[in-house]
């Protein structure tokens, strides 16, 4: 506190005019932004949700209150079974049990207040005004019960170990930039999803595997897990991290033993109606992999989609043999970052060996939605603070991706507004990317190095930056207001996902780049941080 | 500025994403005056009696629906259509209508700029908080739908030229705005009094021709305004519709005013008295409809007449009106028009509960002014923002409210707190703070350095927690104890519980205005 009003007694004008927010504390910080952010959701929930009146199927809100209809009239063991009661190829339930459950505690919660919403069978495309309310609530309470507290322990975490240094309005900042990602908000609280229990139980493992506390983190990882099978693109980076922390420790075996039962448990708790048979186990586990819907879906700025273009995957290979291909092409491209925290883990390198597992399944894994870039996301605003320029232009990317979705969804308003909340939050006077730049050019050529140069430069090159953010600007606009032509009535989406595509790619081996550099640099950086 | 911007931002996306709530009859009403000056000639204005929201506004209002109504004839002529558009609900309508008043805002943000200008920087955060973001202004404009923050920018322009001295620039646009809304007339003996001492003085002739400046000026704006209907010969129907005096004492949600207690008091005694034997026969009139006939609403006590309400509130201001016309100062100028509003609030005919935003709005800008100002304002501010939660009554919008009014109270007590720190011996730092930031004298604040920390009595607190009582009861437990019975009673325990802040904070402003002017 001292030194900051020392700072600006000696600036005079350009002061932080934010202590007398922050002056209190993280904790109180943090309940301030949290409390707006809370507002802001409930303000999205006023906007409409997928498929809101578009019989016969509706959208995932339809698909979510299905679930909860389901769970709250049948016994466990018919949740994931086909039968005259519960016809699968309506929205049958394809997430893991732990979504299971939570659908059927929301679903008594809607029941509570109105009946008629999840009644078996005559409820199917229920749509009224309380409804959508009890609905939107449900991920309101989820969220503010699961993720905001996850962020609160990680920011906790992450500020005890001083991996971000600053003063309390950048920590500020930094929860301001977790908990107002336009992305989350907007499929979560707009297109309707409960993303946040997921990632906000992946954000408390991180947060737990950051404090050390491994055990912790790999009961919070296995219910992320079990919530949502999506979190399996963080799962490489657990791996490779908490192994190799394993690795350095005094007896590895018994270490990697004790984690290997803790997941093995946490797994059959959460499985157990399901494990008295195999068959029954395997019925689940069938539901879970939908495989048949094909490698790609709609128009997502993965490899294949975007690869689609030029070679006709889906024609030339059979689903079985696309299978194996891509898993071999995603594991091949998560191993140097899984390599890396093997050999040498940190929590730094964690963080980047997060994004980067996630990125490589977000571009060669089987079966990507465009929602699913919400998980590379988290990682990055964990690293808000050290990634500031790609956090911008990654957010404006993956928000520029879903834009169709979220079009069709009628969120457009919403979109407009939470991606100028976003902007303005992350250019908040005072804040770290308000403030002059020099800090901020002296901080990025700090931590670029060598090879990484190249690919920075192209990326950052205000040129670049520049020319793409006007093609996307004007991409909104010609996406809102023409006609695509009649013989390509998806060119648009086409256009938007190879431009996403390239920023994606370039961002992978631009993080996979430094997550290698933070070894190698390790040690001096640390000097340089405490003369710092 | 660039921080007065981006507050003014984050708040613009924010009413932006509340476009698709919930919103009164008074969009409709607006929608139907870009109708009426759209499409009839203006000596038909005040006539068109198509729908029953005739134009009750004062003729710049009528200009400024008019001018809109360009705009909307361009996006959809629907909207502008006097007939086709009764009851018009399509986006386009909505939307125009919603983006009018978050563009008019820029009024407030002219406003809020010009009169913060010169104060630290510290101070002038702390008011931009309480102004751009007032959850009293975002409810009833972004919520409810009206153009309060395009008129509150007027205001606050007006008194911020008076405070710097420019009294004729002030008393021009407060002439301004009373063409705009005549509500805002409560301040205007204030403004009277005001300019008659302070700016027509200096000797009987230079006295006079400013007089006579400062009356040129002010005919000159009601002429504009008025002109073209006295040419019509229309202005006894103008002032007609301005002043429904046939509608009754309360609105149809009590406004928490002295009246509340009056009625309480009138039901009461009548309670008693037929307890004792006395046939008292219960009154047939309503007190929010109009005057039937003669009929009392009132079962026991005198009933009330537009003309008494006018002499308690003359009453109520001659202490100010008397204090202004001793000693005309600038810096209390902020002070006296909210002391108005407040008499005009609480003693006045058929008072809307929007009218207390009359009240928090120009104190906002003296709340940083003392400790005292800052404890007064902030109790004051729950309870004027929280006077309003019946407006949005739906379901969908609970949330919103309590979430808005949660993060206020927050925010201020940040605010408040760092301005006012806990200890100032202990925290040399915020000591050196404060020198930096206040204009304060270094003496003053070292001796009370006990009593300059920002932290609320217990009573103050206890009747902060009755709020959240108030609410809890009115909100979950009477419909679970008491089902449909009396469901009056939680609109009426709001308006008492807020009226006795309401009066507090008038008992508050008053002995403020008498001991330490």
């Amino acid at each position: 506190m001292k030194k900051v009003v020392k700072d600006k007694l000696n600036d005079g004008e350009h002061d932080d005019p934010w202590w007398w927010l922050v002056q209190k504390g993280i904790k109180s910080s943090f309940l301030c932004v949290s409390v707006f952010a809370l507002f802001v959701r409930v303000a999205v929930g006023l906007h409409p949700y997928s498929g809101a009146n578009t019989p016969p199927k509706f959208g995932d809100y339809e698909a979510q209150r299905h679930w909860m209809e389901i769970t709250l009239n049948l016994p466990a063991k018919d949740w994931y079974r086909n039968s005259s009661v519960n016809n699968l190829s309506y929205w049958g339930l394809d997430y893991p049990p732990l979504t299971a459950y939570q659908s059927y505690i929301h679903g008594v919660f809607l029941k509570t207040f109105d009946p008629d919403s999840v009644a078996l069978f005559s409820s199917r495309g229920y749509e009224s005004y309380l409804g959508k309310l009890l609905m939107r609530w449900t991920v309101l309470s989820s969220d503010v019960l699961i993720f905001f507290p996850a962020v609160l322990y990680f920011v906790l975490v992450y500020r005890s170990m001083r991996l971000g240094m600053g003063q309390n309005s950048d920590v500020a900042w930094h929860i301001a930039m977790i908990l107002l990602n336009p992305c989350l908000i907007l499929i979560d609280h707009g297109h309707f999803q409960y993303n946040c229990i997921s990632l906000g139980l992946t954000l408390a493992a991180i947060a737990a595997a950051l404090s050390q506390k491994d055990l912790v983190a790999s009961v919070l990882y296995c219910l992320a897990l079990n919530h949502k099978q999506m979190s399996a693109y963080f799962a490489p980076a657990f791996f490779s991290y908490l192994l190799g922390k394993c690795l350095k420790n005094k007896n590895p075996v018994l270490e990697v033993a004790k984690l290997g039962l803790i997941v093995v448990g946490t797994f059959a708790v959460v499985w157990w109606p399901y494990l008295h048979s195999k068959e029954a186990a395997l019925a689940v586990l069938s539901r879970l992999a939908p495989f048949e819907r094909g490698i790609y879906e709609d128009y997502v700025a993965n490899f294949w989609c975007t690869s689609s273009v030029l070679v006709k995957w889906k024609k030339l290979y059979t689903t079985q043999s696309l299978r194996t291909l891509s898993l071999a092409a995603t594991l091949l491209t998560c191993l140097p970052s899984m390599v890396q925290q093997v050999l040498a883990p940190s929590s730094k390198g964690f963080l980047y060996a997060l994004l980067n597992s996630s990125f490589s399944f977000y571009l060669f894994s089987f079966q990507v939605h465009e929602k699913s870039v919400l998980l590379p996301l988290l990682p990055l605003t964990l690293l808000a603070l050290e990634e500031r320029q790609s956090l911008l232009w990654l957010t404006h990317f993956a928000m520029f991706s879903m834009f169709p979705l979220l079009h069709r969804d009628k969120l457009v308003l919403a979109y407009i507004a939470l991606y100028a909340l976003f902007i303005l939050v992350y250019f908040a006077p005072g804040g770290p990317c308000g403030r002059c730049n020099s800090s901020k050019t002296r901080d990025h050529s700090q931590t670029t190095k060598r090879g990484m140069e190249f690919i920075s430069s192209i990326a950052f090159h205000p040129l670049v930056m520049g020319f793409l953010g006007l093609c996307s600007l004007i991409l909104h606009v010609i996406y809102l207001t023409m006609r695509p032509p009649n013989k390509y009535p998806f060119l648009f989406e086409a256009v938007i996902m190879l431009i996403c595509f390239s920023q994606f790619v370039l961002f992978t081996l631009y993080f996979n780049s430094k997550q290698w550099m933070l070894s190698k640099h390790l040690t001096s950086k640390d000097k340089q941080k405490k003369i710092i | 500025m660039k921080q007065l911007l981006w507050f003014f931002g984050i708040a613009t996306t924010v009413k932006l994403l509340l476009i698709p709530s919930y919103h009164s009859t008074d969009l409709e009403v607006h929608r139907h005056w870009l109708a009426i000056t759209h499409s009839l000639p203006l000596s038909q204005w005040y006539y068109d009696e198509t729908s029953e929201w005739t134009l009750d506004y004062p003729p710049f209002f009528a200009y400024f629906e008019r001018f809109l109504s360009v705009f909307a004839n361009l996006i959809d002529p629907r909207i502008v259509h006097l007939h086709h558009g009764l009851n018009y609900k399509a986006n386009s309508a909505i939307y125009f209508q919603r983006i009018s008043v978050i563009v008019s805002d820029l009024f407030l943000l002219y406003g809020v700029y010009i009169s913060t200008r010169n104060l630290p920087s510290l101070k002038r955060n702390l008011v931009w908080v309480l102004l751009i973001w007032s959850p009293g202004l975002l409810i009833v404009d972004h919520l409810h739908f009206q153009y309060n923050g395009f008129l509150f920018g007027w205001l606050l322009l007006s008194i911020s030229f008076l405070a710097q001295g420019k009294d004729l620039m002030g008393g021009f646009i407060f002439a301004v705005l009373l063409c705009f809304k005549h509500l805002f007339a409560v301040a205007a003996p204030v403004y009277f009094v005001y300019l008659l001492r302070h700016y027509c003085r200096g000797g009987l002739v230079r006295g006079f021709a400013r007089l006579s400046a400062i009356g040129a000026v002010v005919v000159a704006v009601f002429a504009a305004a008025y002109g073209p209907f006295v040419y019509h010969g229309q202005i006894q129907q103008v002032i007609r519709h301005m002043f429904p005096f046939g509608r009754g004492l309360c609105h149809a949600y009590w406004a928490p005013n002295f009246w509340v207690f009056y009625i309480m008091l009138d039901k009461g005694i009548a309670f008693l008295l037929r307890k004792v034997g006395f046939n008292i026969p219960t009154p047939v009139a309503s007190f929010t409809g109009g005057l039937v006939g003669d009929a009392s609403p009132f079962a026991v006590l005198p009933r009330i007449t537009p003309m008494t309400t006018f002499i308690m509130v003359l009453l109520a201001l001659s202490p100010c009106l008397f204090k202004t016309w001793r000693d005309p100062r600038p810096r209390l100028i902020a002070r006296s028009v909210a002391y108005a509003y407040t008499c005009g609030f609480l003693f006045g005919w058929h008072v809307h509960e929007k009218a207390s935003l009359h009240i928090s709005i120009p104190l906002a800008l003296v709340a940083v002014e003392s400790l005292e100002d800052a404890k007064h304002y902030f109790l004051l501010s729950i309870v004027s923002c929280y006077s309003l939660f019946p407006l949005l009554y739906e379901a969908q919008e609970y949330p919103i409210k309590v979430l808005l009014l949660l993060l206020h109270t927050i925010l201020m007590w940040f605010c408040f707190s760092a301005l006012f720190p806990k200890n100032i011996a202990a925290k040399g730092s915020l000591q050196d703070d404060k020198k930096s930031t206040q204009y304060e004298s270094k003496g003053s604040s070292r001796t009370a350095a006990e009593k300059q920390r920002f932290e609320l009595g217990w009573v103050a607190k206890s009747y902060l927690l009755g709020v959240v009582v108030v609410e809890i009861w009115g909100q979950f437990l009477h419909p679970y104890l008491l089902g449909d019975k009396l469901p009056f009673l939680p609109l009426m325990l709001i308006s008492m519980y807020c009226a006795i802040g309401i009066v507090y904070s008038w008992i508050w402003q008053l002995k403020w205005i008498i001991i330490f002017s």
